[in-house]
């Protein structure tokens, strides 16, 4: 997961027509993905009115098997793993968020500054997104914690510091490329200072492009919580899905056969991740010029229908 | 010849990458807020001696510069520290978990690329059909799927629930008490052991990996069909499938390339969490161990030894790309 599972091409350029909301009418997938993801992010921000149960309080016997008053069962300090779930999504959907807006903020300054000035800054701004991107993501993170220390916060800068290489890339590029369009150029001889030139006409551009990057920094994010919090790395005083996996697999749910102490966070997070990616893939696949055309193909596609708006996405 | 300053450059950017990381990792216990020696040297109620002895101990009264020298020249002697929990060398300990995670994360990873190969191939091959739905569909639910959680799922069904395979460690104690105490164990059978205990971790790696190689390699072949020399390919009345095969499958390949390259260091990431899950006593389940105790040495050597092998990894896989694709000269 430490790069997203595109090949999101350096040279990936946004059709004319483009518009989020129309990819998402046309694409069943990405609808999809969007409508889970908001019952998900609904159902943690209702989280004190949807629990059924107070947080922190036992209702039962440690590992009680799913029953009809408690039909996902309990935890191993006997509380219901359905209030548990609906606390826990919200810490995780906090420092995804958190992370998110980090990662996207950083990339887009790092890339519009390389992409926009180019020359030395490009080349020393790019090598050091080069040295994020290579080293291991997980480690980083785990010796940066580990000396820091614990806590939301600390969560959230740490993950959101290490995810921003990708946006930072996708930009820098996109950006070059906006550079030298023609109204670009105009605006620039008429005299129009770089930062008038960035805030008027790149980044409006570069909207919808910071949009996928966002969506999959997330999903990349949610993972980083999880990771994080197996590893003891997340902030010890809230319930969130990392931790729920990890301190039931601490607990003894798998040697006493609890399986439902850890099969429904994971859920949580699989759909979570699951519906991100399915709408940043959406978005790839409308972003993507080369993928319009097709030589073979069992079906045999000559040109892609495009009548129906947006010609990779139709299906 | 522009080829070798491609290799030149590769290497410099590799040897580079492992400076800023051998730097990181000396700046960070320095420069992080709090007391480097409360974090060097745990030793809560200790009085003001005992502090003032281990800053001599550890050369922290010393400047910073002098303290970076002398941690350059230990490290080129290969002197990552001592472990704090048993007081043992910790490059040692970390170059002999790396032979156990090798063999492991290999499996795992070489099971995922031709997993994504067949996937990918079969998804572009039927695009628009039922199949490619299915096929990226299945892909992109594996991908969401968190590592540790994966790994805690097929223990319960495959140990817990079935029974059929070891959910911990590498060997059978068993099997290894009795070796100890002397009764004849063939080798054969310590490798079956090893293999059974080993199937389960490297699974899930390739399981958690498979489904990104799969839209890969899909995106990149979707794209290679739209190229010319596929239209001239079929004009030409090839087959499809010899087209797939020899014209178009070829140049999809590369980015799959650079995509394991750069998944590398995912595996690395993956394997501290495989390793913590099952119990495999390799450079992960070191780190994690270390995060635990909080052993600095140990950590940050784990973190040096990934990351070296990580850059390593990558140089190899830019290498290979250079000569599978000699228009490569950037």
């Amino acid at each position: 997961m430490s790069t997203p599972p595109l090949a999101l091409a350096p040279e990936t350029s946004l059709p004319r027509s483009w518009s989020l909301r129309r990819l998402l009418r046309q694409n069943v997938s990405a609808m999809i993905g969007l409508v889970v993801l908001l019952l998900i992010v609904l159902a943690a921000v209702a989280a004190p009115l949807l629990a059924p149960t107070p947080l922190y309080q036992r209702v039962g016997e440690g590992f009680a098997s799913p029953s009809g008053a408690h039909p996902l069962g309990l935890d191993d300090g006997g509380q219901d793993i359905r209030t548990l779930l609906l606390y826990s999504t919200r810490t995780t959907l906090l420092v995804g968020f958190g992370a998110t807006a980090i990662a996207v903020g950083i990339g887009a300054l790092v890339g519009v500054v390389a992409g926009y000035a180019g020359g030395r800054t490009d080349g020393w701004l790019m090598r050091l997104t080069d040295f994020f991107l290579v080293v291991p993501e997980v480690p980083l993170m785990m010796i940066i914690a580990a000396v820091w220390g614990t806590g939301l916060t600390k969560l959230i800068v740490v993950i959101g510091l290490i995810l921003w290489t990708w946006t930072a890339r996708v930009i820098r590029s996109q950006t070059k490329s906006l550079r030298e369009r023609v109204y670009v150029r105009r605006a620039r001889a008429l005299g129009a200072s770089p930062g008038h030139v960035v805030t008027r006409h790149v980044l409006p551009q570069l909207a919808p492009l910071l949009v996928v990057c966002g969506v999959l920094a997330f999903a990349v994010a949610v993972f980083d919580e999880t990771a994080l919090s197996f590893l003891g790395l997340g902030d010890p005083n809230r319930p969130s899905l990392g931790r729920m996996i990890a301190l039931a697999s601490q607990a003894g749910a798998v040697s006493n056969n609890a399986w439902w102490a850890i099969l429904y966070p994971g859920l949580v997070v699989t759909a979570i991740i699951l519906s991100l990616t399915m709408m940043g893939t959406a978005l790839e696949d409308a972003l993507n010029p080369r993928l319009r055309v097709s030589h073979l193909s069992r079906q045999h596609f000559r040109v892609l229908p495009g009548r129906r708006g947006l010609p990779g996405a139709a299906r | 010849m522009k080829q070798s300053r491609y290799v030149l450059r590769r290497v410099w950017a590799a040897l580079l990458t492992t400076y800023v990381a051998v730097t990181f990792n000396f700046l960070l216990l320095r420069l992080m807020p709090g007391d480097p020696t409360s974090r060097l040297a745990r030793v809560p109620n200790g009085t003001e001696e005992t502090r003032r002895a281990l800053v001599r101990q550890f050369g922290l009264d010393q400047p910073l510069w002098r303290q970076y020298l002398d941690y350059l020249r230990e490290l080129g002697h290969g002197n990552l520290g001592i472990s704090y929990t048993n007081q043992q060398p910790v490059t040692s300990q970390l170059l002999e978990a790396l032979r156990t995670t090798v063999p492991m994360v290999t499996l795992g990873t070489v099971t995922a690329i031709v997993l994504g190969l067949v996937f990918g191939v079969v998804a572009a091959w039927w695009r628009g059909h039922a199949v490619e739905k299915s096929s990226t569909f299945v892909s992109m639910f594996f991908y969401a799927l968190p590592t540790q959680w994966l790994g805690l799922m097929l223990i319960l069904v495959f140990s817990v629930m079935l029974g059929w395979l070891p959910s911990a460690g590498m060997h059978d104690p068993g099997l290894m008490a009795a070796r100890d105490i002397g009764v004849p164990v063939s080798s054969t059978a310590v490798l079956r052991d090893t293999a059974t205990h080993m199937l389960l971790p490297s699974m899930t790696l390739a399981l958690v990996l498979f489904g990104e190689y799969t839209l890969v390699v899909r995106s990149a072949l979707l794209e290679t069909f739209g190229e010319d020399f596929v239209l001239t390919a079929r004009a030409k009345g090839l087959r499809p499938r010899v087209v797939l095969i020899r014209h178009a499958l070829r140049n999809a390949l590369l980015p799959v390339v650079t995509l394991v390259a750069l998944s590398i260091g995912f595996i690395a990431g993956g394997s501290i969490l495989v390793e913590t899950v099952f119990s495999w006593p390799g450079i992960g389940l070191l780190s994690y161990d270390a995060i635990q105790a909080r052993d600095y040495p140990m950590i940050q050597g784990a973190f040096l030894v990934i990351t070296i092998s990580v850059v390593f990894c990558n140089l190899v896989a830019d290498l290979l790309y250079a000569r599978l694709d000699p228009r490569i000269t950037t």
